[in-house]
């Protein structure tokens, strides 16, 4: 079990219960487990979706789309059956918190899912896991197990005469499964690939039915705001951003973590008080506020609120809520490098423009890192990126580009210090013996 | 569907409500570029070339997935758009081989058409490119991935449009590749779908590889001359030391009934004719033996044989066998030439379909016969006996692509679970036999399903017969498809259970490229063309002159006749009766055997005289498919040394004494102005000779052409009166037998189905080098196949 940091400018909601075995279905009761679900039994449908819209509760998967809104464009009748999906394919560079819930509190996700299929009139839903967190599902299968016994699933739930089934799932391994539409390809046992949208999952989604599809933090919150409040839950954050986050703290920090914190908190207070600042007298060079994908933020550029507006306003995105920081020993062409290998590792492969531009970039930074840059090839990387945005099948292509075309706009010189056969500046032995062979 | 308007560069363009917005670009001539998407197959807007700007929407958008909606602004070409599909255009040739000087796409490569467009010409990257060796996955396939540029059209055109699922992707990113079902290899119905699809030289035909370019052949649109579906298959022709030689079979315009639609027949078993048996000068035989002699010979000793024997013994003794592969002119002309210079109505073909009984249940009835392309938009398809899939491969491609994309009904009635119930939306299971009784049964005869009851299993279980005949006899437009299964009665019964039926509509089916013109021009002892009897006076008794009137023989009475010794002359034109009957070899030995053959048959090789004839890839004129749709095949090779039936029989009937003038309607008295006298240094002589000929009024000159016949054809048989102009258009015109002649003697024990596969083509199919390489015609029992 993962060990568990804490900071008194933390505002428990959702991580309420780590580290007090709540994974337990007797201690989770103590906890005020399943008080929520009960609630929500004897609310109308419409009134639960309210409740979620007006906590204004944003998808904490990284777009920060409104999940009562989502929720509310369900239709109300369907031919075919509803589905409610916990997308738990957390696999975003620098993010580790939805892991911390299935670990912690897998009861409240469960809790979530339930409260999401009253509110939209599904009677099933499926918590996908992640394929690497196999530990974790072992978890989620017995939380599952557990509350079936209990007939806090299946039939009959609480003795309400209503049904609700459900079911884990385990990814194969792929971070493009996170992509909503790509998860339920994998669901339905196919090649993990994004769908043409529209229609949307709400409309068309799982098995063509009407799919609410959530990140498994945004479920995890739903209970508390049920039980909560969604005025109190609201007033947490600021306007429109409600409730709190799990920031996952990584990097060149004295105390990374997983830290709760209001919505809105301060990227440099989040970094120097939170995190306890930069070891080894070290200074800041670049901070990466919302996962691999969101462009990076320059030292100067940290003095902002971490909500989803603010942080788009400073030219980022809040994204999945992964902080990594970077001091001044780590080089930015290493840096760009290690998130490309991910993102070509990661491509599904389906459309041109992210399959060959992820290859080409990682294989140009390759290249470039190890002291054979020409000056094109930095014009060139940019060009790369600014023609795969906005321009790919799914969003896993502007994931590749934005952080690139960051990188390169913010550290440009850092680039020019790469080129003419030096070798790494970063890297003191990083002794170049030879050149990759150039083709064309 | 209410239609909606949209603006496209400027332009109002109205489409109906639920079109794409790239197929509403291209029908006001705006084309918006696109490698993976394709008409008919699911969308996948990976390409990303379709790119176009919607106003008031953020990104640029995809064509080919946006559906058009009512005051829709879209810009399809700016800088932005350019650069977008320029850089996909960069981003694919990164790790494209640019071996087009070697590759077979050069020249037809929708690659290189975009890389001209775009103009992505200067290489970006540094870095190898991604290699990957290529792979054989079957005798006719080949796959090079580092040329493929993922757009999945193979993958969608084999599982959706073929049903057969034998592609599929392995992998992801950058390293996905295509992969063949079976590891390494393809297990599949060897279609080569995907290749004609492929916009690239990823996948290519065994049959063809690296043999030429394609601007180095000339690329003839003719009829596949397999089995009776008609499908168009454009044949590359090259120059060889023989003659012309044919390389290459596709589907190139996809302007034929099929579309884009082509089995292993049509595009690979082209190759019969480069065969090295094919014969090549006439033999006589002389001393017991076969022996290479001189055209001239040949035909001299014919026609003084034949006169002779006609002379003593009269036309009774003659016996001919025509074909179900030469073509209209050619089955009519030897109709004739039997009755006309042989005084005989000794004339029979191999039948595989009751047409006669057909035509006698149809007469009367215009708009019942249905055309292969009306099986790809009736709302309910009745399929009884028959298993199109192997037998028929366009129809069930045309049955198979309509229920999916127009959702029609599909009934199936068979003894076997044939494949197309995958698309059925009832499959009754019948006992073998029975499927006599179940047309009866749906003519109402209850008692008839007392034989159907034991083996009825149905798709949807509370689906009796009952039920079904309900069900059927509500449809409207239904159209019914039977094969060789239901003869005679049966098919008036069927025709009969129909008649409640509005609209409804009939295929016979029938296994070789002209067997239902075979049928048509009348390849009967007791039939004249168009059904007419031979017994009663007709248009042909009129314009044939003094005919025999007594039925004939039929091809078992011919075999009859030779044992007693009475047939003295036999005259088989692209037929093998001996190897079709498994008859004795030596049962035509008393008889003056000539055969036109392509091929040293079981028969020819027993024959008198053989001649070397040309195959229908090799000389012109029309077919008839099984639905009675009319089709121009166009001479595409030739292989020297050879002659097409036709002028052999015109050269035999000329060696007999006979008057050609009486057997071909050429020459004439019309003065042979073919423009001279109006301009013919401004290309109008050109012109004017082209509407001749559309119109049928170009003078014949010469007693070999074809078009001579088909003249006397459209003018005498019924059903043959369609526009000559969309005939020679390359189009198919529908004949049918609504105005039929009314005489009917025929025996339903007669036929004989071809019981080909998709992998086999009788003769032909013996001699193909592509049919027999693949590893799926192993499973075919070579004895269940019929030799025509």
């Amino acid at each position: 079990m993962a060990s568990l940091v804490s900071h008194p400018d933390e505002v428990k909601v959702v991580s309420r219960r780590f580290g007090q075995g709540a994974a337990n279905l007797d201690r989770y009761l103590e906890l005020d487990g399943y008080n929520a679900v009960r609630k929500a039994l004897a609310m109308e449908p419409d009134a639960i979706i309210n409740e979620v819209k007006n906590s204004s509760l944003r998808g904490r998967g990284g777009a920060g789309f409104s999940a009562g809104m989502k929720w509310s464009f369900v239709p109300k009748q369907s031919a075919k059956p509803k589905y409610v999906l916990c997308n738990g394919d957390e696999s975003e560079p620098g993010t580790c918190k939805d892991r911390l819930i299935f670990e912690h509190d897998p009861h409240s996700v469960i809790e979530g899912v339930v409260i999401a299929g009253l509110a939209v009139g599904a009677t099933s839903g499926y918590i996908y896991i992640r394929g690497e967190y196999r530990y974790l599902s072992i978890i989620m299968q017995k939380a599952i197990r557990d509350a079936y016994a209990r007939g806090f699933l299946g039939k009959n739930i609480f003795g309400s005469g209503r049904n609700f089934d459900a079911y884990w799932h385990g990814g194969a391994g792929a971070y493009e499964v996170g992509e909503e539409s790509a998860l339920m390809e994998s669901l339905e046992g196919k090649r993990g690939i994004p769908r043409i949208r529209p229609p949307f999952p709400a409309v068309v989604g799982l098995w063509g039915g009407p799919t609410v599809i959530n990140n498994a933090e945004t479920l995890a919150s739903v209970p508390h705001i049920i039980l909560g409040g969604a005025d109190w839950y609201a007033k947490l954050g600021p306007p429109k951003n409600g409730g709190t986050r799990l920031f996952c703290l990584s990097g060149n920090l004295a105390k990374p973590g997983v830290y709760e914190l209001p919505m809105g908190y301060n990227l440099k207070k989040m970094i120097y008080e939170v995190g306890g600042g930069i070891p080894n007298g070290r200074k800041l060079k670049a901070v990466v506020p919302g996962g691999s994908s969101t462009p990076c933020l320059t030292a100067d550029e940290i003095d902002i609120n971490m909500d989803f507006d603010s942080v788009a306003k400073a030219g980022s995105m809040l994204g999945s809520g992964g902080v990594v920081v970077l001091d001044d020993a780590q080089c930015i062409v290493k840096f760009a490098l290690r998130t490309m290998k991910f993102y070509q590792h990661e491509s599904c492969g389906w459309c041109i423009p992210c399959r060959e531009g992820t290859d080409w970039l990682k294989k140009t930074l390759t290249r470039f890192h190890a002291g054979g840059g020409l000056k094109k090839d930095i014009d060139n990387m940019q060009y790369l990126a600014e023609n795969m945005l906005g321009r790919t099948f799914c969003p896993l292509g502007d994931a590749a580009a934005m952080p690139t075309i960051g990188f390169i706009n913010k550290f440009r010189k850092e680039f020019e210090d790469h080129l003419e056969g030096r070798p790494c500046p970063y890297e003191k032995e990083g002794v170049i013996d030879h050149l990759p062979v150039l083709a064309h | 569907m209410a239609d909606v308007t949209l603006t496209v560069d400027g332009k109002k363009l109205t489409a109906p409500a639920g079109t794409l917005l790239i197929e509403a670009c291209k029908s006001v001539g705006i084309e918006v570029p696109s490698f993976c998407y394709y008409p008919n197959l699911s969308l996948q807007g990976a390409c990303r070339m379709c790119l176009v700007k919607i106003e008031k929407m953020p990104k640029l958008q995809t064509a080919c997935t946006t559906v058009v909606s009512e005051g829709m602004v879209v810009t399809s070409d700016s800088d932005e758009i350019r650069q977008a599909r320029k850089s996909m255009v960069e981003l694919l040739l990164g790790n494209h081989p640019l071996d087009c000087p070697v590759c077979d796409a050069g020249g037809e490569c929708e690659l290189q058409d975009m890389t001209f467009s775009y103009g992505a010409a200067e290489s970006k990257f540094m870095e190898a490119k991604n290699h990957k060796e290529e792979q054989q996955w079957s005798p006719v396939v080949f796959f090079d991935r580092p040329r493929c540029i993922l757009c999945y059209r193979c993958v969608r055109v084999c599982g959706e449009a073929m049903d057969v699922w034998a592609l599929g992707v392995q992998n992801r990113g950058v390293s996905s590749v295509i992969a063949p079902n079976k590891q390494d290899h393809l297990e599949c119905e060897e279609c080569g779908m995907c290749i004609d699809i492929c916009p690239v030289g990823a996948l290519t035909s065994g049959a063809y590889r690296y043999k030429t370019r394609p601007w180095e052949m000339k690329h003839v649109g003719t009829i596949c001359t397999h089995c009776g579906d008609g499908c168009k298959t454009t044949l590359g022709v090259r120059r060889a030391d023989t003659g012309m030689e044919i390389v290459r079979g596709d589907n190139r315009d996809k302007s034929g009934t099929n579309g884009d639609f082509l089995c292993i027949k049509g595009r690979y078993a082209f190759d019969f004719a480069n065969h090295e048996d094919r014969l090549t000068q006439p033999l006589i035989r002389k001393n017991g033996k076969l022996t290479p002699s001189t055209w001239e010979e040949a035909f001299t000793l014919i026609g003084k044989k034949l006169a002779d024997v006609r002379d003593k013994d009269g036309g009774q003794t003659i016996g001919v066998i025509g074909s179900t592969r030469t073509t209209n002119e050619e089955a009519y002309l030897l109709s004739k030439f039997a009755r006309v210079v042989l005084k005989t109505n000794n004339v029979d073909h191999h039948r595989t379909a009751d047409f006669p009984a057909f035509a006698s249940a149809l007469r009367g009835k215009p708009e019942a016969t249905a055309r292969m392309a009306d099986v790809f938009s009736a709302p309910a398809i009745l399929l009884i006996g028959n298993d199109p899939t192997d037998q028929h491969p366009l129809l069930a491609y045309q049955i198979r692509n309509n229920v999916r994309l127009h959702r029609a009904r599909l009934y199936v009635v068979n003894s076997s679970p044939i494949k197309l119930r995958r698309q059925a939306t009832n499959f009754t299971q019948i006992p073998a036999g029975a499927e006599g009784k179940f047309a009866a049964f749906l003519a109402g005869n209850d008692a008839a399903a007392d034989g159907l009851a034991s083996l009825s299993k149905t798709k949807d279980e509370s689906l009796d017969l009952l039920a079904l005949r309900g069900k059927l006899l509500a449809e409207e437009d239904l159209i019914i498809i039977f094969g060789s299964e239901l003869r005679g009665s049966d098919i008036a019964n069927i025709v009969n259970s129909a008649s409640l039926i509005p609209g409804a509509k009939f295929l016979c089916l029938a296994d070789y490229a002209n067997s239902r013109g075979a049928a048509d021009m009348g390849l009967y002892p007791d039939l004249l063309p168009g059904y007419h009897a031979a017994a009663t006076s007709s248009q042909f008794h009129q314009e044939w002159g003094d005919i025999p009137q007594t039925p004939g023989l039929d091809l078992p009475g011919m075999v009859n006749s030779a044992e007693d010794g009475k047939l003295k002359a036999l005259y088989v034109v692209g037929s093998n009766p001996v190897g079709r009957l498994s008859l004795d070899p030596f049962v035509f030995s008393k008889s003056f055997v000539v055969v036109q053959d392509i091929f040293l048959t079981e028969t020819a090789v027993m024959a008198d005289v053989v001649l070397p004839a040309a195959n229908a890839y090799e000389k012109s004129g029309t077919f008839t498919n099984t639905c009675g749709d009319l089709q121009l095949v166009k001479k595409a090779g030739e292989v020297a040394g050879t002659k097409s039936d036709f002028e052999m029989i015109v050269r035999i009937a000329d060696a007999m004494g006979f008057d050609i003038k009486k057997l071909i309607p050429f020459g004439g008295a019309m003065r042979a102005d073919m423009g001279q006298s109006r301009g013919a240094q401004s290309g109008e002589a050109d012109r004017h000779a082209v509407w001749l000929e559309m119109h049928g009024l170009e003078p014949k000159l010469s007693p070999l052409d074809p078009m001579a016949i088909l003249d006397e054809i459209q003018r005498l048989v019924p059903g043959y009166d369609v526009s000559r102009m969309n005939l020679l258009a390359g189009n198919s015109e529908h004949t049918t037998l609504a105005n039929s002649g009314p005489g009917v003697t025929h025996k339903p024990e007669s036929i004989l189905p071809a019981n080909d596969t998709l992998f086999t083509s009788g003769t032909l199919g013996r001699y193909s080098r592509a049919l027999n390489s693949v590893m799926e015609s192993r499973e075919v029992k070579t004895t269940e196949v019929a030799a025509d």
